[in-house]
């Protein structure tokens, strides 16, 4: 059960008011919380739940529901062999969130792929400037209303969130 | 004497970048004193494709990331969906993906020893690693009809049943690879230029690579004991017995006899699984996911019209998201899965460790020779194909 997740747990005694939501399906547990503390809620886990390692950052666009965006962290414990995925929502008129950069190098190019290819900003991030695409490509390509055949292309009108 | 910083494009078709990497490297005499990698050549899409595709349609692109282990890749991805589904696979299902995967890692670090040694100036050991190599993909084209592209797993099991002799192939790498890595030592471990160009070099602390997020050979030459086939196993994992090796100079020795003592425990986990195949089912009893038996297809027009609807149609996946990580030769290779209910990925995100590891390259290589940072290339023992994807 999520509620006696270590995490859930300490999540919901530290970050009350952040938390937005915390469900376990097929055995991982996935809490959701306010961008304005993912900092705290990334360095908490880190410090006092030894989730010493970031796995992944990413983000999923759900084009038609409000906020557009979800950007998601995977964190896994060495020491106690487990994962968490922290996930914090992000609109499309204010479509940033804070770098975890300051806890963790490895979010360094993680989040400039998510930049690169969702649009999404990660402020303090030391570079944030595109990876995988060209300095002058127009639009970001995993977003789901990018035309799937590139630039030119009538834009993806069919799956929608 | 003034000097000057001269920068060097290296790459990307430099033989030591490994596909096509460019490194702008900015030189105080032959002292690195930055590094600026330029990936991005590929744009081959695949999260954004998958999207478009049902599961099934999808499994072909995930064995063209990292093309030196295709089956690691299929093996990912299988177990996402199958997480996401509920659904269990037969154990014969099972041990076949553990020797096939082990045998990807054979054939993934002998690809890593040969370029690594060639790099640093072993012809030899190339030639040598080529050879062994080449039985591992005559066992690839027995399973699956191909040498590189295997797209052999299916959700649910696998596409067909291992075929007849391909025991005995395997129990003849079981036999003969361990004085194979006999030799490469033999040439290797105790030979002074082999030695200079790689102890002390390319060194990074555990606290490091972790806070890069290096996973695999890399983060235990680092000394990090982890591994997730014994950590977080997955595929049957936890009834094997191996050892996980680990460093402690945290230096391009270090990861060289870890991979090395890794290809041991491989050939052990293999011979262990042979030990354990009996005959069974390859496929789980899902109608609605799995593709029928071909005789069933060629036979019965219910067997026809149930693998076109499955080819077609794909089959629906309930409503949620997973995150599958395997034990790739370079590291946590991660499916993150998000389903929608229908029969396409709503959005499929692949963790690539080939990325996450070269994001360290100026942390290992700065302050170091010119010539040391393909030393670090090659012991990142990155592939292209999965850091642009």
């Amino acid at each position: 059960m999520a509620e006696n997740n270590r995490a859930v747990v300490k999540l919901k005694e530290r970050f009350a008011d952040a938390l937005l939501e915390y469900k376990e399906h097929r055995g991982e547990v996935t809490v959701t919380v306010k961008k304005e503390s993912i900092l705290e809620v990334l360095k908490c886990l880190r410090d006092d739940l030894r989730y010493n390692f970031l796995s992944d950052v990413t983000a999923v666009d759900y084009l038609g529901q409000e906020p557009r965006f979800m950007v998601v962290y995977h964190l896994l414990s060495i020491p106690n062999k487990d994962r968490v995925r922290v996930k914090a929502p992000v609109t499309e008129a204010d479509c940033s969130i804070d770098s975890a950069t300051a806890l963790w190098n490895s979010a360094n190019w993680l989040e400039r792929e998510a930049y690169d290819l969702f649009g999404i900003n990660f402020k303090n991030h030391p570079n944030l400037v595109r990876i995988l695409m060209t300095d002058d490509w127009v639009g970001h390509p995993l977003r789901k209303d990018y035309p799937l055949q590139g630039p030119d292309r009538e834009p993806y009108k069919g799956r929608l969130s | 004497m003034a000097s000057e910083i001269m920068t060097l494009n290296m790459g990307p078709q430099h033989p030591s970048t490994h596909g096509v990497l460019r490194l702008v490297v900015e030189l105080d005499g032959e002292v690195i004193q930055k590094i600026t990698p330029h990936i991005g050549y590929l744009h081959r899409g695949i999260e954004k494709l998958s999207e478009h595709r049902t599961y099934h349609q999808t499994l072909p692109l995930t064995d063209r990331m990292d093309y030196l282990a295709p089956m690691h890749n299929n093996l990912g991805y299988v177990l996402a969906v199958e997480k996401l589904l509920g659904l269990d696979v037969p154990e014969r299902a099972k041990l076949v993906r553990v020797i096939m995967a082990e045998l990807t890692r054979l054939k993934s670090h002998l690809v890593w020893i040969a370029c690594h040694a060639l790099d640093i100036g072993a012809m030899t050991v190339f030639l040598y690693a080529f050879r062994e190599r080449e039985l591992v993909m005559d066992l690839y084209e027995m399973v699956s009809g191909a040498r590189m592209t295997s797209n052999y797993f299916r959700v649910g099991g696998l596409s067909r049943d291992l075929p007849a002799g391909f025991e005995q192939k395997v129990q003849e790498i079981v036999d003969t690879f361990p004085g194979h890595f006999d030799t490469y030592e033999g040439l290797l471990t105790k030979n002074t230029i082999w030695l200079q160009r790689t102890i002390g070099n390319g060194v990074i602390s555990a606290e490091d690579a972790i806070d890069f997020g290096i996973s695999g050979p890399a983060l235990r030459g680092s000394g990090v004991d982890f591994d997730l086939r014994r950590d977080l196993p997955y595929s049957g994992y936890e009834d094997f017995e191996f050892k996980v090796p680990v460093g402690e100079n945290c230096d391009t020795f270090d990861r060289y006899k870890v991979r090395l003592v890794e290809m041991r425990e491989s050939v052990k986990i293999i011979d262990q699984a042979l030990k354990k195949l009996k005959p069974g089912p390859i496929l789980a009893d899902a109608p609605q996911v799995c593709y029928p038996p071909k005789e069933s297809v060629y036979n019965s027009i219910e067997g026809l019209i149930h693998h076109f609807k499955i080819a077609s149609e794909g089959f629906p996946v309930p409503e949620g998201e997973v995150y599958m990580a395997v034990e790739n030769p370079k590291g946590e290779l991660g499916y993150y899965i998000v389903s929608d209910g229908g029969n396409m990925p709503y959005r499929m995100r692949v963790r690539p460790p080939s990325f996450v590891n070269l994001s360290a390259i100026e942390k290992m290589a700065k302050g170091s020779m010119l010539a040391d940072l393909v030393a670090v290339i090659g012991t990142l023992d990155i592939v292209l194909g999965e850091i642009d994807r």
